[in-house]
């Protein structure tokens, strides 16, 4: 195995470290998303998301978008997972044992994602896409800062509103239900 | 860092991240599990965006338009997790095939 890769190294010599880096976690990412989707088990499908959330970071990486790698990385990995997961093991009660995250007509569901995906592919690959040559990419991260607090200021502020908004509403609809509970002991 | 591959891998991978997502969102009867492909979907955008402002820009604008998409997949979770959890509070169940009733 390591063998048959150095040597196949030697011959398609044009294949730098960071391409290989590339094609590492395109298989995380493909591989632990199709394990979400196909698993039969919520928990499977919950922690493979980690490998998919982690791999894209690597590809924000590797493009050079180091400020929205380490954004993915706290917020994906380090929240919407822990809430996830959260979730499923909150809910898990009724449906534990066996088949835990059923799915319906996965075939056709299949189907038309291939469909959808072999068109994309199709398009990606033919299309004339006017790339610029790749420069020496310098940090992003002070650019980034300045943009956010010029050029996108308004959004910037508008998403903060958004989060507050978000906080409040999340809290709103898991207390409802307590609320309604003390209504009915009053009562 | 010299990257020999060039913009089409990268738009390969988000499309077929895409693809899986759509999957899981047409099939699955979890509400959890739909979540998880709307995620998938997400992430998959979010490569698109940048792999563009990276080999086709050049610039940043992509990079601040991945983090807007990022912050509003957080606040999309933090609500449809406090969703479910309610749906199965007043359902014992959180199928999405199941819970027809707007009413109690």
């Amino acid at each position: 195995m390591t063998l048959s890769l150095s040597r196949s190294l030697d011959f398609v010599s044009t294949i730098t470290f960071p391409d290989l880096v590339f094609f590492f976690l395109a298989v995380l990412i493909l591989g632990c998303g199709f394990v979400v989707v196909y698993s039969k088990n919520i928990v499977h499908s919950g922690f493979s998301l980690l490998g998919t959330f982690a791999g894209t970071a690597g590809l924000y990486g590797l493009l050079s978008a180091h400020f929205v790698a380490a954004a993915q990385v706290l917020v994906y990995v380090g929240g919407v997972l822990i809430v996830i997961l959260f979730a499923i093991m909150l809910t898990r009660g009724i449906q534990e044992a066996k088949a835990s995250n059923p799915s319906t007509g996965l075939i056709p569901a299949s189907i038309a994602g291939l469909v959808v995906a072999s068109m994309l592919i199709v398009i990606a690959v033919s299309f004339p896409w006017k790339t610029k040559a790749l420069t020496e990419a310098a940090s992003t991260v002070p650019q980034i800062g300045h943009a956010l607090l010029d050029t996108y200021l308004i959004p910037f502020e508008i998403l903060s509103v958004l989060l507050l908004a978000a906080l409040v509403g999340a809290v709103m609809l898991v207390r409802k239900e307590i609320k309604s509970d003390s209504e009915e002991t009053e009562a | 860092m010299n990257l020999t591959i060039g913009l089409p891998h990268f738009l390969v991978v988000a499309a077929v991240l895409f693809a899986l997502g759509l999957v899981c969102v047409l099939s699955r009867r979890n509400a959890i599990g739909l979540l998880m492909g709307v995620e998938l979907i997400l992430n998959s955008a979010n490569i698109n965006l940048i792999a563009f402002s990276r080999f086709i820009e050049n610039g940043i604008s992509g990079q601040v338009f991945a983090l807007f998409v990022i912050v509003l997949a957080a606040a999309e979770a933090a609500i449809a997790m406090a969703i479910v959890l309610a749906i199965y509070r007043s359902f014992k169940n959180i199928d999405v095939a199941l819970t027809v009733n707007l009413k109690e």
